[in-house]
């Protein structure tokens, strides 16, 4: 076995191992019929220039095998049957070792331990960063992923790409909208709000209507402010090898610290802290009567809050500035090949048919949220009509919402730390006198702090 | 609750200790009826309604079904996965305790005084500190992710040890077992023939104690398994819990809620079909014979 060998050296021998199986597939490949829609054309791989070509799919597909993959997302279970009826001597485990967090804990140790990992892990868009910075993610334009490019929507795209290097495939995106509760908006007599100015006057008027109900919830959560502050043309992160400047001062930053500001001091937000069963509760009875959220959230409430069926409708997220169309991704997240996997062809092999072959539109059915122009902008996608939400056309609106997110985001190579500390800090401006100004400022300290400690240089603007 | 033989002496009442006993009683009672009461809702009406009282349809059985074919039936794994542990654990941590506490009670040997200090010793350490250096141990052994990983650590049981041993010291007249002596049996005849029948109340009370340990285990199996595959229940519920929290997730609080109820049933079971031994058990030596 080689669990006793030292890490270095085994990674020395799968990079031979690899380079090997490359050199084979450039003289042997042959024109085979790739079943997952593989590109046929001819890349050059990172390390040796040998040029190879992405059909070694097929080899290794022959060659068949087991490949474990890490995942908490339910659609994978069916996307794994179908691939293993297409190919009858593969095996792929799906195991859901835990959601996000619990599954990066995992995922760390079994990399510190060097054994015990998966061929494959889901990584939410936020977290990737922390794995492509600790090498533990295998570079997948080696195997042709570099010409998917244009494959997926820039929001996504832009989350698995770092430095010319593609480091997983988009599974799923977040594009976000304004989920609302459209009985609630009908018995009060609410518009639906353009911008974010009327948001605030929607959450005033269905206050003085209804004390009981509020326009949102929020009780501090971190994958929301950044994605405000996103929309808001923010770059509070910059990232440029280990390199980092943090703003959470910068002008997108401020506009939505001081707009939230007066959304929380109002309390027009409800003190109910996503993902609770009060927060379902909320959604079920309305108390809650508008998200703005990841375009996934379609199919959240459609499992989840059967009770308000026929009761919710999504519109355009609200703007900044009236007129616009910005939005920001919202969650997401990618398949990803461990460095460490022993059978990254085979790996490859899977996440090609998962993430641009067929197994997509097996995942849209089963209520995803896909990450590929082709899929957006697919009629038979746009023009369903969802009986949940009163027959409505919801991915019109949704797929219209992915083609508008802001360019040129980037998270913290360590952004899971960051977003566990920020009830810590920015949290407090929920519950006491702080401003949520004053708190991104703490969690600033804190992440440049933090950041140095882990040896980055990271400045504060 | 039937009076005791000892509290007839003072017949007169004590509001005050009604009330406290009383407040007890409901502190105890309260969690239990809204776990069974919230079973049997649909997912629905759990969120539309009093947490304390029925709402919409009789549910019950339906969640059961659910809950014992959601994803496969991986329920009725991780039960008798939760079985198996206990089973394997607490059934040998029971064993283990019981030859040595007999022996520590009954015979003399060097050293005896530092088995009692590292026995003491390893009651004062509570069982999450020690999750930590177990699982770095067991990650070197491999054994990490295997079913052995979670029985291995539940064999080790000082309470138990401690309180066989000291039971033993008191249940078993070393008159008696001098007199098998004389009359000729062994060690090993003796201890099953007399010894073990008289410990009878002790290793009931030691099975309580194991089996709910194991039962209830969270932290040593969360560290030590990653494949659901060999999740215990406490786990695998949680892990349904979690699932709420996520994109794409389903939440599945009624399944997680009916999961629990069932959990707990044969824990209640144990507890009724014990209890008689054990009454008796914890009377034992405390009075002179």
């Amino acid at each position: 076995m080689t669990r006793s060998t030292p890490r270095a050296l085994r990674g020395v021998a799968i990079t031979a191992a690899a380079a090997l199986v490359l050199a084979a597939c450039g003289n042997g490949a042959d024109d085979g019929d790739a079943p997952d829609g593989g590109e046929d054309e001819s890349t050059t791989d990172n390390e040796g220039d040998e040029p190879t070509t992405d059909d070694g799919h097929d080899d290794a597909l022959g060659e068949g095998g087991e490949i474990t993959v890490w995942a908490w997302d339910p659609t994978l279970e069916s996307v794994a049957s179908d691939f293993m009826e297409l190919h009858e001597n593969v095996t792929v485990d799906i195991v859901n070792v835990g959601t996000g967090d619990d599954q990066y804990t995992a995922l760390q140790n079994a990399i510190s331990a060097g054994s015990g990992g998966p061929d494959i892990a889901q990584v939410e868009f936020y977290a990737l960063p922390q794995f492509v910075l600790g090498e533990a993610l295998a570079d997948l334009s080696q195997y042709g992923a570099s010409d998917l490019d244009g494959t997926f929507t820039p929001g996504p795209w832009g989350a698995v790409t770092q430095d010319e290097g593609v480091y997983a495939l988009p599974t799923d995106s977040g594009p976000m909208a304004l989920f609302y509760n459209a009985r609630i908006f009908d018995e009060h007599g609410l518009d639906v709000p353009e911008t974010w100015e009327e948001y605030r006057e929607v959450g005033r008027e269905l206050q003085d209507a209804d004390p009981n109900a509020h326009i949102t919830n929020d009780t501090g959560d971190a994958g929301f402010t950044t994605s405000l502050i996103w929309q808001a043309g923010g770059h509070p992160f910059q990232v440029d090898g280990t390199d980092i400047t943090v703003d959470l001062a910068d002008e997108g930053s401020q506009v939505f610290s001081e707009f939230w500001e007066t959304m929380v001091d109002e309390e027009l937000v409800a003190p109910v802290s996503s993902w609770s069963d009060e927060w379902y509760q909320g959604l079920s009875d309305g108390s809650i009567a508008t998200l703005v959220i990841g375009a996934w959230m379609r199919g959240n409430l459609e499992s989840s809050v059967g009770e308000a069926s026929g009761d919710w409708a999504v519109a355009p997220m609200p703007q900044w500035e009236a007129g616009a169309s910005a939005t920001a991704e919202n969650g997401g997240s990618s398949l990803a090949i461990m460095e460490a996997s022993q059978q990254q062809e085979l790996a490859y092999a899977f996440l090609d048919y998962a993430t641009v072959g067929d197994g997509v539109q097996t995942r849209i059915d089963e209520g995803a949220f896909p990450a590929t122009v082709e899929h957006l902008e697919d009629e038979d996608f746009t023009t369903v009509e969802f009986d949940y939400f009163g027959g409505q056309r919801v991915n019109e609106v949704l797929a219209d919402s992915a083609a508008n997110v802001v360019e040129g985001w980037q998270y913290l190579p360590y952004q899971v730390y960051a977003n566990s500390i920020f009830n810590d800090h920015v949290g407090q401006a929920y519950v006491s006198g702080t401003t949520i100004a004053e708190g991104l400022e703490s969690w600033e300290q804190a992440l440049v702090t933090y950041g140095n400690d882990q040896g980055f240089t990271v400045s504060a603007e | 609750m039937k009076p005791r033989r000892g509290s007839l002496e003072r017949p007169r009442r004590s509001p005050l200790l009604t009330v406290v006993t009383g407040i007890v009683l409901i502190y105890s009672v309260v969690p239990l009826l809204w776990l069974f009461i919230n079973s049997t809702k649909t997912q629905s009406s759990l969120f539309s309604s009093f947490g304390l009282w029925f709402s919409g349809e009789f549910a019950l059985w339906d969640n059961i079904v659910a809950t014992v074919t959601y994803n496969d039936g991986v329920f009725l794994r991780w039960f008798g996965n939760t079985i198996l542990y206990v089973v394997a654990g607490a059934g040998g941590a029971t064993f283990l305790a019981i030859i040595g506490g007999y022996a520590l009670a009954k015979f003399t040997f060097p050293g005896k005084r530092a088995v009692f200090a590292v026995v003491i010793g390893a009651i004062a350490v509570p069982n999450t500190a020690l999750a930590v250096p177990t699982f770095l141990m067991f990650s070197r052994l491999d054994l990490t992710n295997t079913p052995w990983s979670v029985i291995i650590p539940s064999l080790i049981s000082p309470f138990g040890l401690y309180l066989m041993w000291t039971f033993a010291s008191e249940a078993i007249p070393t008159e008696l077992l001098e007199a098998a002596r004389v009359d000729g049996a062994g060690e090993w005849r003796t201890f099953f023939t007399i010894s073990l029948r008289l410990l009878a109340p002790g290793i009931v009370t030691v099975v309580l104690f194991t089996t709910v340990a194991t039962w209830n285990n969270y932290f040593l199996p969360l560290i030590m398994l990653r494949d659901p595959a060999w999740y215990p229940l406490t786990i695998g519920l949680n892990s349904w819990n979690a699932q709420a929290a996520t994109a794409g997730g389903e939440a599945i609080f009624n399944l997680v809620i009916t999961g629990s109820l069932l959990t707990i049933v044969p824990l209640i079971a144990a507890f009724l079909l014990l209890q008689r031994f054990w009454q008796s058990g914890l009377a034992a030596g405390s009075v002179k014979e």
